[in-house]
Parts: C-alpha cells; structure tokens; sequence
C-alpha cells in the first residue's frame, strides 16, 4: 500500500464532512431513538419523583453511580493515553489520538450528568457548586463529592481544549475546500489560522504543556472517583489500592472503548488506509497489558480481604465469589481476564476482529466491575438489620441504554463536522518530523551518525 | 499590489526560495512562510522558536494553586463545620482542589498565550492561498514596493517547481 499524499489525505478526510451518505441518517435516527427514550425515561423519573427507579434503602447507590464510574473510567480512553502518545513521541499514534480525545469529552459529559439524574431533583444540582449563598453556606470542601466537582470540571476543560487545539489546522483545511455559509462557519473555527513556523511552534509547544498537566489530572479523577468508595467506612470500601485499582481498570476500560470506535470509523468512513491493522495491534498489546495489570489488583484484593476474615468483610466477599452475585462475578472475571488474555495474548487471535471481541467483553466486564464494587457493598452494611437488594428498574435500564446511544449519537454528529483523524499531523507524520528533526539536532551538535 | 510570493511542492525548495529572497536584501522579519504542517527539519521551521509559554503557563499554575488555596481557606473558615474531627482548615484534603486548580491554571496560561502570540497576531496579515492546504508552501513578501518587484519575482521563481503569483 502506497503512502497517502496531502492531497490525497485531505480528500479522504474531509469526505465524510462534505458528503452525506445514507448510512449518516440510519445512524442518527438509530441512536437518536434510543437517546429519545432515555430522555422520556428521565423526565418520567423527575415528573413521578425517583421513587419509581430501584435505589432505596440501604442500597441508595446502584445504576446511576455505576454508570458514573463507568463512563469517567471510559473519558480515559482519551486525553490520557493521546498525551502518554504524545509525549514519548509513538509515530503510531498520528491517526488514533483525535478518535480518543473525543471519547474523553463526550464520555465526561455523560458520566458528568449521572449525579444530576441521580440527584432526582437535577434543578437543585447547584448546590453542589461553590458559590457564595445569601445563608453563607458553602459546599464541604473536606468532602470527596466536591474533590469529584473540581476534577471532572478540571478534566473536562483540559480535555476540551486538549481536543480543540490540534483541530484548529484542520479547520482551516475544511475552510480552504468548503464553500458558502459551511465556509464561513469553518474560517470563525480557523481563528484565522494559516501555518506560519511561528503558529506551528506555539501549538505544539501548548500541546506539549497541555499533555505534561493533564497526565496528573487524568490520574486524579479517577483516584477522586475512588475516594468516593474507599472514604466511606463501607465492607470492601476502604482499601488504600482504591486509587491505583480504579486508575488502572479506567484506563483499561478506555483502551477498549478507542479500539471499538476505531473499529468502528475504519469500517463506516473507509478508512482502512489510515486505522491500519499495526494500530489495532499496538492497542490489542496495551489491552493485554492493563488485563493483567487489572487481574493483579483484583487478586490483591481479594487476597488480602480473605486474609484478613473480617466478618463484615467476609459477608460481601462470600456475596460475590459464591453467592448471588457470583455470576456476576465470574462472568467479569472471564469478560476481563480470560478474554483478553486469550485473544489478545495468541498473536494469531491479534486481528482487528479479535481485538473488537476482545474490547467488548471488557466494555462488559468493566460495566459489571463497577456495579459489583457498588452494589454487594451497600447491600451487607455490617449489621444484619441493614442488609437490602438492589432490584433495577426499567427507568434505569433504558437511562443506561440510552448513554450508549448518546456516545454513539454524539461520536458519528462529531465525525460529521471535524475530522475524525487529524489531518495536519498525519501529513507531519509522513515526513518523519520527528526522526529529521533528531538528524538536524545532531548535525547541529555535530554529531556524525554511523 | 499587496503582495508577492511563491508555491513551493517540497520543503527544499521552500528553503532556497528563502535563502534567495535574503540574498535579495529582504528582512527575515518581512519574509512569510506558511505551511500545512509543521516545517520543522528546515531552517526556516525554526524561526520564532523562542517563547514564553512555559513561563507563563507556570505563572497560570502558580496563580491557580493561589485561587484553590484561597477558596479553601474562604470556605472552610467562613462556616467551620467539625467533619470528623479533622480541623477547620484540612491541609490533605484541601491539597485535592489546590492541585486540580493548579493544573488548570497551567492550562488555560498556555491556551492564552497560544491565542495572544500566535492567533490574534495574524488578525493583520492577509497573504494566504488555499494551496497551502493541499499541501504547497508559501514563501512571499508583504508589500514589496514597485522598485523591487522584478528581484523579488526572479528570487521567488528560482527553486525547483516555484509558481510564482501576486496579490492584488
């Protein structure tokens, strides 16, 4: 397969942007209608009150938190792993990073919206805001829900911005090949953009900056969203490899995701020249990779709890190895441990078509991770009288459903109007910027390579 | 005329065609380059290197860090509530919210000094062809003057594959 020119880049990039197919509108009214039904299903819950979903004492988390920890573990796809590329400068990563970035910001958004409907009065969620009331009463900022409003808030600005900046180049390359009232739109995006060495060096010194700080945030959020769980005097709660257990899976989870949406692009927008099958390997490596280091915090543990036979401790561990959520159990430890190891572990199993099975359980494994941390806990609170079930009901179920169908909604209206691979950086790509620019170094330093 | 410049296919001849017009007694500074990615394994891609953008996204981290410190401080000490019996102003947690503040103060100074130096700056140049997006660099002069047209155009149209064109 031959290299793809600039122009050649352009015009199979900026196709789906130009033209419209068939398959746009059956993928929008297909997901548009489940979002629809998620949407009446909410409005149902805030007309009828919270009482008709299933959290009630003394499991008052169930769906909603999941999802929350779910879709906040899934924003790591993104931002994380494009600034990990990024900064050790992975030629790889050209094509992929702008299809992670945009499952950042829209799985944040999602996540970032299940504690409003989990509020069940979502018109007083800002309260939870920091902002100076007439009674002088402020949020508790000893408290980890605040520590999740300025992490998630913090995340998702960075990731906005993280996302937006190398799409400005882009954006200019729209304009130069769009006409009428989309070339106007596309030229108030372009920010007057036109590639002067002077811009060139500004963006990517920002993106540089951008990537060492959002490292650390990105590895906060979700060590703030394991706070939530291991602060509270909760059986199974309070564990110090919280942090790193929930890092670890979020990154996990995220991985997937991208592999699933790659998948997915390269099929629906033709783009197998660029999402090419040494990319769905590299991933299929780091999904192996973040199986076993998942399948390592879940031993600990789960070891450790064994060992030490806390009584109460003991009841929710028994719950899920042997009892009734030991199907849950187990079918997460085959979704995220056994799945991955097979199909990612045997070369030949490394397909595209493996790594998207693969990707899947884990999506799957990963959903019941959360709700199996969540869900046994509350419901075997130490004392006998406190014990409950957790019985889901449709209005949750369909809200759920309906996430899936706004990440895909939003994911191909995203792809409509901005490039879904950044064209400016697989053009640098194709030159090697990075193995030149080395060479000029070492002829500046006078270096002679052999 | 506002202008005067050459298409270029490849970067090396980008780069003779700029040696030329400074052979030709123009200005680094008068001289625009534009390109559809970043030049950076040629000289003229190292021009306006130098930055402040770190410094600056410092000084945002350092005054975020501030603003989560003082927010802490503001809340904690305005209605002091017992939480556990940790005390009224809580350094570990509050350490959360300074670091979260910190970063994004970083983050919005380099965004800033992205748009100021390097965006808004532009605003006033007008040398552009759409060719640059398809892949072709542009190397020109901004309001050349009538007396040194036919030097500059001879300059310009020298390297390998050069297109030659004016802005009226």
């Amino acid at each position: 397969m031959t290299p793809a020119t600039g122009t050649r880049i352009n015009d199979d990039l900026t196709r789906p942007l130009l033209l419209t197919s068939w398959r746009f509108y059956l993928l929008v009214a297909f997901f548009g209608a489940f979002v629809a039904a998620g949407l009446a299903a909410w409005f149902s819950q805030i007309f009828f009150g919270i009482g008709i979903a299933g959290i009630r004492w003394p499991v008052y988390w169930g769906f909603y938190v999941t999802n929350f920890v779910f879709w906040i573990g899934i924003s790591h796809a993104g931002t994380l792993i494009s600034a990990i590329l990024r900064l050790v400068d992975a030629g790889w990563r050209r094509p992929v990073t702008r299809c992670a970035e945009v499952i950042t910001v829209f799985a944040l958004m999602i996540g970032a919206l299940f504690p409003i409907i989990h509020l069940g009065r979502p018109w007083l969620a800002f309260w939870l805001f920091p902002y100076p009331s007439e009674r002088l009463i402020w949020p508790n900022f000893r408290s980890p829900l605040v520590w999740d409003f300025f992490a998630i808030n913090t995340y998702l600005t960075g990731s906005i911005l993280f996302l937006l900046l190398p799409m400005i180049p882009d954006f200019a390359v729209v304009r130069d090949r769009s006409t009428g009232l989309r070339h106007r739109i596309y030229r108030l995006l372009a920010l007057g953009w036109r590639g002067t060495p002077k811009q060139w060096h500004r963006l990517e010194t920002a993106m540089q900056i951008m990537a060492i700080a959002i490292l650390p945030v990105a590895v906060s959020v979700h060590t703030i969203v394991s706070f939530d769980f291991s602060m509270a005097p909760v059986p199974m709660w309070q564990s110090t490899i919280f942090g790193p257990y929930f890092v670890a899976g979020a990154i996990f989870s995220g991985i997937a995701a991208l592999i699933i949406a790659m998948a997915a692009l390269r099929r629906f927008l033709q783009l197998e020249e660029y999402l090419r099958p040494i990319h769905f390997d590299n991933l299929g490596k780091l999904l192996l990779m973040m199986a076993l280091i998942w399948g390592y915090f879940v031993f600990n543990e789960r070891l450790v709890t064994y060992y030490g036979n806390e009584p109460a401790e003991m009841t929710v561990f028994w719950r899920t190895q042997r009892q009734s959520f030991a199907p849950l159990h187990w079918t997460m430890i085959a979704c995220n441990f056994l799945v991955p190891l097979v199909l990612m572990g045997i070369r030949r199993f490394r397909t595209i078509g493996g790594c998207v099975v693969a990707s899947f359980a884990v999506i799957v494994g990963m959903w019941l991770e959360r709700f199996l941390i969540i869900v046994p806990s509350l419901g075997a609170k130490y004392l006998p009288y406190s014990f409950g079930i957790y019985r889901p009901q449709p209005v949750e179920i369909i809200i759920t459903a309906a996430t899936f169908a706004a990440m895909g909604l939003l994911y191909v209206l995203f792809a409509k109007v901005i490039p879904i691979i950044s064209i400016w950086e697989l053009k640098a790509g194709e030159h090697t910027p990075s193995a030149a620019a080395r060479a000029l170094d070492e002829e500046r330093l006078g270096k002679v390579r052999p | 005329m506002s202008a005067v410049y050459g298409l270029y296919p490849d970067g090396h001849a980008a780069q003779q065609a700029v040696n030329r017009l400074r052979a030709a007694g123009v200005a680094d500074r008068d001289i625009t380059i534009l390109s559809a990615r970043p030049m950076e394994e040629f000289e003229f891609g190292q021009r306006d290197r130098q930055t402040w953008m770190w410094w600056f996204a410092s000084f945002g981290g350092l005054l975020g860090m501030a603003a989560g410190y003082g927010l802490s401080w503001l809340t904690e000490t305005s209605w002091a509530i017992d939480v556990g019996g940790l005390p009224t102003f809580a350094w570990w947690p509050n350490l959360i919210v300074m670091f979260e503040l910190t970063m994004l103060g970083a983050i919005l100074a380099a965004v800033l000094t992205l748009v100021v130096s390097a965006l808004l700056p532009t605003r006033g140049q007008t040398l552009y062809d759409p060719e640059v997006s398809e892949g072709q660099i542009l190397v020109g002069v901004e309001r050349p003057g009538e007396a040194r047209l036919a030097d500059l155009e001879q300059a310009l149209s020298a390297p390998p594959g050069a297109r030659v064109k004016q802005s009226p």
